[in-house]
């Protein structure tokens, strides 16, 4: 079959990575007269951010029970457990918290903007506000995409603090390190290198699923079908992006 | 033969008359020719329907009306401009002046019925809030909606959802309003009330209509003049009446919905016996 040859999945590819890079332009200079509206985009926060919190928390809690406990027991074999808080705080901040977040965020928050628009296109809604003379990119697709974009940090933040709280949980409560010397080492070794590299990595995981879920939606292909997916190309290319966006970030951070 | 004779009789109009001209218009979609030399007018003022069996491109026509795809070859006239080397700025100028009637309404799923049809007021103009709710609540009044200004899209029935569409259409006040096949899937009951709309639109407001639909019979008691769409060019044109005594065997089965004519009931295939035996000796 044609479309089988290698060549053609490469110039696909390409293919793709162009209409996203034209299609971020175009929804750039969008975002300009979108934030003069701050209604649509506190809606858009709520939406994304607010309405992802549950998920976030909860899992940021497993998480950091689950690192209490590993990295207890790792530790004991060194006989250095009270350097579980570093290794807690440092794991979350530069790590777990940013991928986690962008992971869970594809999957919550990037599937109901995909499909969504998606939707929107498929009941004629964006082809009427471009009669009605109002552009879609600006009044639906900017609004989301900067929502998704300043969701993301703040849910990461919310992420490392509940899953310190967790390692501290397990590690402080149930194994026995001494409160003091868990908390004084995390202070003490965590500074704001570390704290940046979360920042960064969350801003651009926020950028980089943001863009694909509204993407993904506004090109969706106009029936039940396809809207579904594109709600699955959104999960599997945000997942997929986030993990090699973070080998990126973390040797540049090194 | 009609078509030739009215088609000719149509474009003796005085210019400033002629709202959308389309000239000679080529276009395809996914390899497939939808358009070969399409030529027709809509007059100003006028209801003009667009007939023709479904997947024709009569769909296809008002989007290139709205400038929304650019035509092969041939040209678009609209308000006297010509549509080609539009900027997005003109096109969006040249959309204010229309307004558009979706097949399911296409309302803003995440608002209620007033602002449905608030939006583009609201969009456009920085009207004060009372002024925006006289607008409003003027447009749902000559719908008959005025009642279901609080309901979310989703508690409209399809009939009520359509004429909400249609006074988001109307609240900028536009010249020429388009509907895309406005009879699908109504009952009885909620056709009246569209065809009611379309004829006071346009008689009461003056707006020019272009009808898209396959609905011969709703559409001859409303339109001034009709074109019928057939393998990509007017197969015929003049006021519905001329239409039913079209001496065309295919016009004459489009518009009395007849199963004989040049249209055949079954879809090619090969001869029917031949094949059955071929099963039977498989």
């Amino acid at each position: 079959m044609n479309s089988r040859r290698p060549g053609s999945y490469l110039l696909g590819g390409v293919r793709r990575l162009g209409s996203v890079t034209i299609f971020l332009v175009q929804l750039l200079i969008q975002c300009v007269p979108a934030l003069a509206r701050p209604r649509l985009l506190v809606m858009q926060i709520y939406n994304t951010g607010a309405r992802s919190l549950i998920i976030i928390m909860l899992s940021g809690l497993f998480v950091g029970m689950v690192l209490g406990l590993q990295g207890y027991d790792l530790l004991r074999r060194f006989g250095s457990e009270e350097a579980l808080g570093i290794a807690a705080a440092l794991g979350l901040l530069r790590e777990l918290a940013p991928v986690i977040t962008a992971l869970l965020f594809a999957g919550r928050a990037g599937t109901a903007l995909t499909s969504e628009i998606g939707l929107m296109r498929a009941t004629d809604q964006l082809t009427a506000m471009e009669i009605m003379a109002v552009d879609p990119l600006r009044y639906v697709v900017a609004p989301r995409f900067l929502g998704g974009v300043i969701a993301m940090p703040l849910l990461t933040a919310i992420f490392s603090v509940i899953g310190l709280y967790g390692a501290q949980l397990v590690g402080v409560q149930l194994m026995g390190v001494d409160r003091g010397v868990f908390w004084s080492q995390t202070q003490g070794s965590v500074d704001l290198h570390d704290v940046n590299e979360g920042l960064v990595k969350s801003i651009v995981f926020g950028i980089a699923c943001s863009l694909i879920a509204v993407h993904e939606g506004y090109h969706a292909e106009p029936t039940a079908e396809g809207v579904g997916l594109a709600t699955t190309r959104t999960v599997v290319a945000s997942s997929v992006l986030t993990l090699l966006l973070d080998y990126v970030l973390t040797a540049a951070f090194l | 033969m009609t078509s030739t004779a009215s088609a000719r009789a149509t474009s003796t109009a005085p210019a400033g008359d002629v709202v959308v001209a389309v000239r000679d218009v080529h276009y395809a979609a996914g390899g497939r020719p939808i358009f070969a030399g399409l030529d027709l007018e809509v007059r100003r003022g006028r209801i003009t329907a667009i007939m023709g069996p479904s997947g024709t491109g009569k769909t296809t026509l008002l989007r290139l009306i709205t400038a929304q795809v650019p035509p092969a070859r041939g040209q678009l006239t609209v308000f006297g401009q010509d549509l080609a080397g539009f900027g997005r700025g003109e096109v969006y100028a040249l959309r204010r002046r229309m307004g558009m009637l979706f097949q399911n309404g296409a309302l803003l799923t995440d608002m209620d019925v007033f602002e449905n049809v608030a939006f583009p007021v609201r969009e456009h103009t920085d009207l004060p809030e009372p002024l925006v709710r006289l607008l409003v609540l003027t447009k749902l009044q000559a719908v008959g909606l005025r009642g279901a200004a609080h309901l979310m899209p989703s508690e409209l029935s399809g009939g009520m959802a359509r004429r909400v569409a249609l006074a988001r259409a109307i609240v900028m006040d536009p010249e020429v309003l388009l509907y895309d096949e406005p009879f699908v899937g109504l009952d009885p009951i909620s056709l009246g009330f569209i065809l009611r709309l379309i004829k006071h639109m346009n008689q009461a407001l003056g707006i020019t209509s272009v009808v898209v639909s396959h609905d011969v019979q709703e559409l001859a008691t409303i339109a001034d003049d009709s074109y019928l769409i057939s393998e990509g060019r007017v197969a015929a044109a003049g006021t519905p009446a001329q239409l039913r005594a079209s001496d065309s065997a295919a016009v004459r089965q489009f518009m009395t919905g007849s199963a004989e004519g040049p249209v055949p009931f079954h879809y090619p295939a090969p001869d029917y016996a031949t094949q059955l035996l071929e099963a039977d000796a498989r």
